[in-house]
């Protein structure tokens, strides 16, 4: 526990005054994702601690520098979850930086992202002014969204101080089904099941099987398992886990690795590579050296977009923006950070 | 002057719009002078009602070359003024883009245009086992693009998330007049998470032409149970046992006596007339699922003091139990000439307290309040009564709505959780807010229109005008209490 917002708040102004941009960083587990960070690095791992946390109001606001760890503990502790399985990717992940990336679990087509969550922050802005938006109520529409803004944002609009968050109670009951099934069929599957009153909540193909798991009263689970098949899996709260921390052995070895954000039923794409379907087909993974611009093409082919997620060119990680989308996001990185001094090139070469 | 400058504008704007698109002269523009909140009216230069995106494109493109201001207008069911017209300005009817484009049952999407009503969507997409799960009270007529500049919710977003949980993309026409896509059919798309931001943006960052929405499947079974109350805080603290307990219902609703009374005459909903509040719980799932849910809460409600707790005994049950909820804004309505509908949201806990404070200032205003809410998410709608024709009525019910919309600020809520603030509630955004905050939000509407174009002067005041506002009167709140920078 320590408040460390009046130190950030002064170490912010010190390079406003001295036109120094700074590296955001938290606790440095996810420092490979997006552009090469530039600038004297900053960081918000010290200003920790969970601020306010009731369980009866399925509401936790923590500062930006505690340790994913503690927060997903607190909260099993109370038979609740942060429903959008974040992936830490080390053990120093922090809260801040979960947000900042927007990064989100398997569990994401059915509960939502990490932007579903999120009710309100505590910033400093590129003025170096302390910020309040949105709070700890479910609902709140006074003022634009800025909260739902910061995330994904790569801590380019603004240092993250504080985050509120919406939290769930942990399903009764779990089961992972592993089924034999070809991509197309799987995909097919997936899709078809998502449209059923079925407690999905989450859905991968791995190249030879489908994994599939249910969440939520012991009886819907029961029923859904007999409704779907396939064969229990025993550790499958591993599994997720091992996939969403990328330690599953689909994600080793030294190609560049690709994330692929496509509409759920897009048929397989034919790409050169390995690929790993999840979410219930909406998020392809890639491993593949094929050129940058053919990964593009076929994403954008079928309405989606592609990231170079690990070893890639860092300079270019993220999916081109059109050119009048692109003049708007300068526009607001502009209204948030006039002087262009936080995380200058993380997002996009220009922001 | 005035008028020639209109007749100028007029045979511009009939120029790329067919003529009865183009809507002028007192009498005609009569109906659009005011929203849901008809305590403010304005009757605007001309109406527009353009047939497609490409003519959105081309008024606003119009607008923007000759400065004029665009209010855009859906349905005109808000509640905060946000569709009210400006003198000196363009009224942007959204209502004739009216068309489902594509219900996609293998994605579970449908695309729409922003006139399309609420409810029309699931209609269409129900013949697939889906349906689209924001549902708003005003449901058979507000509009997705007034949903999307709302952030509207509805009885079911307590498990199902509001507007902005539940739209995918959308197409919008920039206060310059270009056509810009935000989301996708994917999950997420690359850049800044511009779709989350114009969800409830009330028509001020641009204008919503096109939305892909995120449907879902029809649960199996759906069921809700009735427990009434002697006391209103004692069904208040039924909500945060529920919560408690580890459930997550599909809805959960207050109505106090006077709403339950209300609705009773209107509709024959079947309500205990006598519970001081009843709560409406629903659950839904699989059939079994139900059934053991039902069963759970049975005994919570009971454990929480209710003195009677009814599940629906058939499906026409469940529907008239939810018609009296989803009516008791017009029932209420028909209590009092007219009613002025407030949308603080606070903490769950603090539910018992707010309601108490209610009750007291209802006394001192001497104007009754019926209370009718989304208690699981804290979301209140209190409905001040009131007669506008008699002196210093509305003022008091205004004075009276302020003073509960601090207080939700005060007790950590926020002024609105679902309605806007719209012209309405311009004033108490100083409360919520600090002058940097104000300051950060002008900046990010420049960002997307630099000249101000689009629906000015409302959502969010000019901090110099909060400065005026705190030293008019606003005696009430310590400056401590703000909830701004604390
Ligand atoms: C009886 C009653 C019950 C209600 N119940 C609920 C409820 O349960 N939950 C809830 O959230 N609300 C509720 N409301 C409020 C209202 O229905 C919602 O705010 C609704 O979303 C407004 O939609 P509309 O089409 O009528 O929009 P309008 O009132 O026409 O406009 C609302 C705002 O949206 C802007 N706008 C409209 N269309 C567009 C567009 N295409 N692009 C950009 N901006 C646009 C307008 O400029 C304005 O600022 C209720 C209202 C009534 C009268």
């Amino acid at each position: 526990m320590a408040d460390r917002a009046d130190e950030l708040q002064q170490a912010v102004r010190r390079a406003l005054a001295q036109g120094r941009p700074l590296a955001l960083t938290g606790g440095g587990s996810k420092g490979f994702y997006g552009g090469e960070p530039v600038g004297e690095p900053l960081s918000v791992s010290g200003h920790t601690g969970v601020v306010n946390y009731e369980p009866r109001e399925l509401v936790l606001t923590a500062r930006a520098g505690t340790p994913l760890e503690e927060i997903e503990s607190l909260l099993a502790g109370e038979g609740q979850m942060l429903a959008f399985e974040p992936p830490r990717f080390g053990a120093g992940a922090t809260l801040g930086g979960t947000v900042a990336c927007g990064l989100s679990g398997p569990r994401r087509p059915w509960s939502g992202a990490v932007r579903d969550f999120v009710l309100g922050v505590r910033m400093i802005n590129g003025r170096g002014e302390r910020l309040r938006f949105g709070g700890e109520v479910m609902k709140n529409v006074a003022g634009y969204d800025v909260s739902r803004l910061m995330c994904g944002a790569l801590g380019t609009l603004g240092l993250l101080l504080e985050v509120s968050l919406k939290v769930l109670p942990r399903p009764e009951a779990e089961v992972t089904l592993v089924q034999e099934r070809g991509e197309e069929e799987a995909i097919e599957l997936m899709n078809r099941w998502s449209g059923e009153p079925l407690p999905l909540s989450a859905a991968c193909h791995d190249g030879l099987h489908l994994h599939v798991r249910l969440s939520g009263s012991p009886t819907a689970v029961a029923a859904a398992r007999r409704r779907l098949g396939g064969d229990p899996m025993e550790d499958g709260e591993r599994f997720w886990e091992s996939l969403r921390e990328q330690r599953h052995p689909f994600f080793q070895g030294n190609k560049p690795l690709w994330r692929l954000s496509v509409p759920a039923a897009t048929p397989p794409l034919a790409l050169p590579g390995r690929q790993l379907v999840d979410w219930g087909g909406a998020q392809r993974w890639l491993v593949s050296d094929v050129p940058v611009e053919e990964i593009r093409h076929q994403a954008a082919a079928v309405g989606g977009s592609a990231t170079s997620f690990r070893g890639g060119d860092r300079g270019h990680a993220f999916h081109p923006l059109p050119a009048p989308l692109k003049r708007l996001q300068r526009r607001i990185k502009r209204a948030f950070d006039p002087r262009g001094i936080f995380n200058p090139g993380r997002l996009y070469p220009e922001s | 002057m005035k008028e020639r400058a209109r007749r100028k504008l007029i045979q511009a704007l009939r120029a790329f719009l067919p003529e009865e698109a183009v809507i002028a002269g007192e009498e005609a523009l009569r109906p659009f002078e005011c929203d849901g909140l008809p305590a403010y009216r304005e009757l605007p230069l001309v109406a527009v009602l353009p047939e497609d995106a490409g003519q959105v494109q081309q008024v606003v493109r119009f607008c923007h070359e000759h400065g004029i201001p665009v209010v855009a207008r859906g349905a005109a069911t808000g509640l905060s003024g946000g569709a009210l017209p400006l003198a000196d300005g363009v009224l942007l009817g959204l209502s004739r883009l009216d068309r489902i484009l594509e219900i996609d049952p293998l994605a579970r999407t449908a695309r729409v245009q922003p006139g399309v009503r609420n409810l029309a969507v699931s209609e269409a997409a129900a013949p697939h086992g889906l349906y689209y799960a924001p549902d708003p009270s005003s449901q058979i007529a507000c509009t997705i693009g007034g949903n999307v500049a709302e952030n509207s919710g509805g009885v079911h977003c307590l498990k199902y998330g509001l507007t902005v949980n539940n739209v995918l993309e959308l197409k919008v026409v920039t206060a310059e007049g270009e056509l810009l896509t935000l989301g996708s059919a994917a999950l997420d798309s690359p850049g800044y998470d511009l779709l989350a931001l114009m969800n409830g943006s009330e028509g001020m960052l641009g204008i919503v032409v096109e939305a892909l929405v995120r449907l879902l499947p029809r649960p199996e079974r759906q069921q809700v149970v009735l427990a009434a109350f002697d006391e209103v805080e004692k069904a208040a603290d039924a909500v945060g046992a529920i919560i408690a307990a580890g459930i997550v219902p599909a809805g959960l609703e207050m109505m106090d006596n006077l709403a339950i009374r209300a609705a009773e005459d209107f509709v024959r909903a079947g309500y205990p007339v006598e519970a001081a509040a009843i709560l409406l719980c629903e659950l839904d799932g699989t059939n079994e699922e139900v059934s053991e849910q039902v069963r759970r809460i049975n005994d919570l409600l009971r454990g929480a003091g209710a003195t009677e707790v009814r599940t629906a005994r058939d499906e026409a049950e469940r529907l008239r139990f939810w018609q009296g909820r989803k009516a008791a804004f017009p029932a209420v309505g028909r209590l009092a000439p007219d009613y002025y509908c407030m949308d603080g949201t606070v903490p769950r806990r603090a539910l018992g307290e707010v309601l108490r404070g209610i009750a007291e200032r209802s006394r001192f205003y001497e104007l009754p309040v019926a209370n009718v809410f989304h208690a699981g998410d804290g979301n209140l709608h209190p409905l001040i009564l009131y007669d506008a024709n008699k002196p210093g009525e509305l003022a008091r019910a205004e004075a009276f709505g302020a003073e509960i919309l601090e207080l939700s600020v005060k007790v950590g809520g926020t002024i609105t959780g679902e309605h806007g603030v719209g012209r309405e509630k311009i004033h108490q955004m100083c409360v919520q807010f600090g002058p940097a905050e104000l300051e950060q939000f002008h900046a990010l509407k420049a960002a997307f229109d630099p000249e101000g174009l689009l629906n000015p002067g409302k959502a969010i005041p000019q901090p110099r005008h909060c400065a005026e506002y705190r030293t008019l009167g606003d005696t009430r709140t310590p400056p401590g209490e703000r909830a701004g920078n604390g």
